[in-house]
């Protein structure tokens, strides 16, 4: 006898009542139970729609029309309702901060339990057993404000396992994580697997973090359909990443710039079952001999000085001591350190926003110490991550010319400048637009924009890439490296390794307020303290050059991402 | 991590141990207490006895300043409307009449009017630390499950919690928001015009409210997600049972409140105690 699956969508398609189109079209899926799912994809791919036709939130609290049959455990789900779903599907949402609903992690766990009316000695209870599942039984009386980005995420699984639900997903879990924390949660994700007959759905564009451990099938998602079902083997031995702009694991993309082909029966899908023979260790040291190894020429101007600064809030304690680093003209480089290890703070002290208690920061040389935030403005632009945080006005134009505005330039001048930022940022077809027509990518060029437009020598950025699929990253990188280009110093506050892989030659780590190192990216990335310090994850280049036999493991990662910059800017 | 104002801290006080029932329960009689009498002697008394309390719970004056601030203002302005629409109150209340200043018309300033204002400005003195006792010493949570075992409906009592919960957060994003927005060039000071005052509060308000919206559309997804909703009644996990302590806070306020009536029955016979017969 066949056995049932759990999920089954058949020629299922669905459209927002607010969308002129449908967002997903013929899905034909089967899970079954017990099995390990990855649904990739690029954003608005549908991937998250899938997610929540699935918990129920489509059609509960999204309304539009469904067409065919999606049945879970042999129910239709929309005869159903969200609360007799969510005893089946648990869910983990991507923003741990905003679902922590609870005042304290117990209470957070417990809040299903509350919902239905378990009484308080049993609540207890089984917070108690579920949280030690997590490894959050210690934390249970501290609050969402004392809980790093994976303690909040472990909290939110602990809450969704307690209804003892036959399938977990995971919407995008690894988004707001930094790489050592999300690298973890994957662990986690796995040991559960392991230890229960869940089934496991994993929704994330991020492939190679995913595939961290085993996963059984990955489902690819382009423009609202599926386009693939395959195990990893199959999956990156074919075009498909290539044609849906989901990044590849970057030992695979090293190993096809050694000419090697990528086939199933290499097990190329997870490093660690990767099978590595001579002819292929003979091509890959080869092509790390051939690789020319670029020195980029620096300035000897001095844009930004950092001179012994120590910082607090309110007298509080310490938050950064004697920090000091310099930023030369024309630099692209990446400021990295775990959350809270002081980044933010340095951008802050830099704009003027807050006050550095001892120490200097020179601009080109010159005390900025009684320079108001407006002044420093104009030399030092800052962009925040989130663009809705900075938009504030309805149009385009007048978004961007706001700073000068207030500057009382001359209207003409304006128009110029304006015009002139737009077009750096290629929004210059959209510059009589509203804001609200603009996809999210757009809107952060627009917040760049406008920041382009007060002319400062610096831009810093809080996470540029925060959130953005594989094109959108590229997308918004590319066009940071033309900034760069034009002569601005760019400063990225970030943990994507890629970005300090990619585009930034040198990386400042930051911990506990203190710089531990100022090097390349491929030293950082490299060396196992900096990263454990970092809560960065040692990239699987690293582990490629020691499978491969290649004793200097940095300056193998230097050589791939001198190569790649020489394939993707000639 | 800075707190904003309204935020309950954590310590470990007398008061910030009693359950947030008791706390509320306490707040409730103390304030009918004060409401029912008319009696200086009787509200100098609860003051006193607020203020001990607030000095038990160890909130300091920074806390609250904002807060007291505007009371203050709230009292003032109440005590001279109260004198500027029925100036002679007093007079029909304690039926006497000793005028002070003979200003035009009906607007003498008389003992009486004056001993009423200030029985009445007294008595929301005295009530408005307790309310920030409460307020300051009662997390979130458990101010939603006390107000849940008032009768309020569990819906509206969450809200109300989630409101205080995300004060902070919102606090936070409102100062970068202010941040971003004056390196943009905004001039914080106050020597802006007042329309131009209006439009930089705008510029930080829409993308404030805009930020806000993406927070409720997500607790709200969480909450649906986890069975918010699903029956007419909930439990709640930091629910504290009462303890000896509680049952002495309860017995205070009740004891106060019973006093204050016997005081109005047996030796003031009404209401308003009189001084001027």
């Amino acid at each position: 006898m066949k056995k049932e699956p759990i999920i089954a969508f058949k020629e299922f398609s669905f459209q927002y009542f607010s969308q002129s189109e449908p967002t997903l079209h013929d899905i034909n899926l089967e899970i079954f139970s017990g099995e390990k799912i990855m649904i990739a994809g690029p954003s608005g791919s549908g991937k998250s729609t899938l997610g929540h036709c699935l918990n129920g939130l489509i059609p509960f609290s999204y309304k539009g029309e469904i067409k065919g049959s999606l049945r879970i455990k042999e129910e239709e789900t929309r005869e159903q309702d969200i609360f007799k779903l969510s005893k089946t599907i648990g869910t983990v949402l991507q923003d741990a901060d905003g679902q922590f609903v609870g005042l304290t992690v117990g209470e957070d766990i417990a809040f299903s339990m509350e919902n239905d009316k378990v009484l308080q000695p049993e609540m207890k209870k089984r917070v108690a057993k579920v949280a030690k599942m997590v490894d959050m039984d210690r934390w249970l009386t501290s609050s969402p404000y004392e809980l790093s980005g994976g303690q909040k995420q472990r909290t939110e699984l602990a809450g969704v396992m307690i209804d003892n639900v036959d399938v977990l997903l995971f919407d995008e879990p690894l988004a707001n994580l930094d790489p050592a924390t999300g690298k973890q949660a994957i662990e986690i994700i796995h040991d559960i697997h392991e230890e229960s007959d869940k089934t496991i759905i994993i929704i994330e564009h991020r492939l190679e973090d995913v595939m961290h451990r085993h996963i059984d099938r990955i489902i690819v998602m382009d423009e609202g359909r599926i386009i693939a079902d395959l195990s990893p083997h199959e999956l990156i031995s074919s075009d498909i990443l290539k044609n849906t702009g989901i990044r590849e694991p970057l030992y695979v993309t090293a190993l096809k710039y050694s000419g090697i082909k990528i086939q199933p029966h290499i097990e190329p899908g997870h490093i660690t079952t990767l099978k590595i023979d001579d002819s292929m260790k003979e091509a890959v040291a080869k092509w790390y001999r051939s690789v020319r190894i670029e020195r980029v020429n620096e300035s000897d101007i001095q844009v930004l000085s950092v001179n012994g600064v120590s910082f607090s809030y309110d007298k509080g304690k310490e938050v950064l001591h004697d920090v000091d680093f310099n930023i030369a003209e024309g630099e692209m480089l990446s400021l990295v350190g775990r959350n809270g290890a002081g980044k933010s703070t340095i951008a802050k002290l830099m704009c003027g926003f807050e006050k550095e208690d001892k120490g200097k920061i020179l601009y080109m040389g010159e005390d900025i110490a009684d320079k108001s935030i407006k002044e420093r403005a104009e030399r030092i632009g800052y962009v925040m991550q989130n663009p809705n945080q900075m938009l504030s006005q309805p149009m385009i134009f007048d978004e961007v010319a706001l700073g000068l505005k207030l500057r009382k330039v001359p209207q003409d001048e304006i128009d110029a400048r304006v015009k002139k930022a737009l077009t750096i940022c290629g929004l210059d077809p959209f510059i009589k637009w509203p804001v609200s027509a603009l996809s999210y990518g757009q809107k952060k060029r627009v917040t760049i924009a406008a920041i382009l437009a007060l002319d400062p020598k610096i831009i810093i950025l809080d996470e540029p890439t925060a959130g953005q699929d594989y094109k959108h990253y590229t997308e918004i990188m590319e066009f940071l490296r033309r900034i760069n280009e034009t002569g601005v110093t760019v400063l990225m506050i970030t943990h994507d390794m890629h970005l300090m892989l990619e585009y930034a030659p040198r990386s400042v780590v930051i911990t506990d307020g203190n710089i531990i190192s100022d090097a390349p990216a491929s030293v950082v990335l490299t060396s196992p303290e900096i990263i454990d310090a970092a809560n960065l994850r040692e990239t699987s280049l690293y582990t490629l050059a020691q499978m491969v036999g290649i004793e200097d493991e940095t300056a193998f990662v230097q050589c791939f991402i001198d190569y790649e910059r020489q394939v993707k800017h000639k | 991590m800075r707190t904003g104002i309204f935020t309950a801290q954590k310590a470990d006080t007398p008061i910030h141990n009693l359950s947030g029932l008791t706390k509320l329960l306490c707040f409730l009689i103390l304030t009918g207490a004060v409401m029912f009498s008319y009696d200086l002697r009787v509200i100098l008394c609860v003051m006193v006895f607020s203020f001990i309390v607030l000095r038990v719970s160890k909130i300091t004056f920074a806390q609250i300043k904002l807060m007291v601030i505007y009371v203050v203002i709230f009292l003032a302005v109440n005590a001279v409307l109260t004198f500027i629409f029925s100036p002679a109150y007093g007079t029909e209340i304690y039926g006497t009449r000793h005028v002070l200043v003979k200003l035009f018309g009906r607007y003498d300033i008389t003992s009486e009017t004056l001993f009423f204002i200030l029985t009445k400005f007294m008595k929301y003195s005295s009530v408005i630390p307790l309310g920030m006792i409460f307020l300051l010493t009662t997390d979130p949570s458990e101010l939603a499950s006390s107000l849940n075992a008032v009768g309020v409906h569990y819906k509206i009592a969450f809200a109300f919690a989630l409101t205080l919960r995300y004060f902070p957060d919102i606090q936070r994003d409102y100062r970068d928001i202010s941040q971003a927005q004056q390196a943009r060039g905004l001039e914080m000071s106050k020597k802006a015009k007042l329309w131009d005052r209006f439009k930089r509060a705008l510029s930080i308000i829409l993308p404030l409210i805009l930020s806000t919206l993406d927070r409720i559309e997500t607790i709200t997804n969480a909450m649906d997600l986890r069975g918010f909703g699903k029956y007419k009644k909930r439990t709640w996990y930091s629910r504290r049972k009462l303890s000896k302590g509680d049952m002495f806070a309860l017995s205070v306020s009740i004891v106060i409140l019973l006093t204050t009536i016997a005081v109005s029955i047996f030796i003031n016979h009404g209401r308003f105690y009189n001084p001027f017969i």
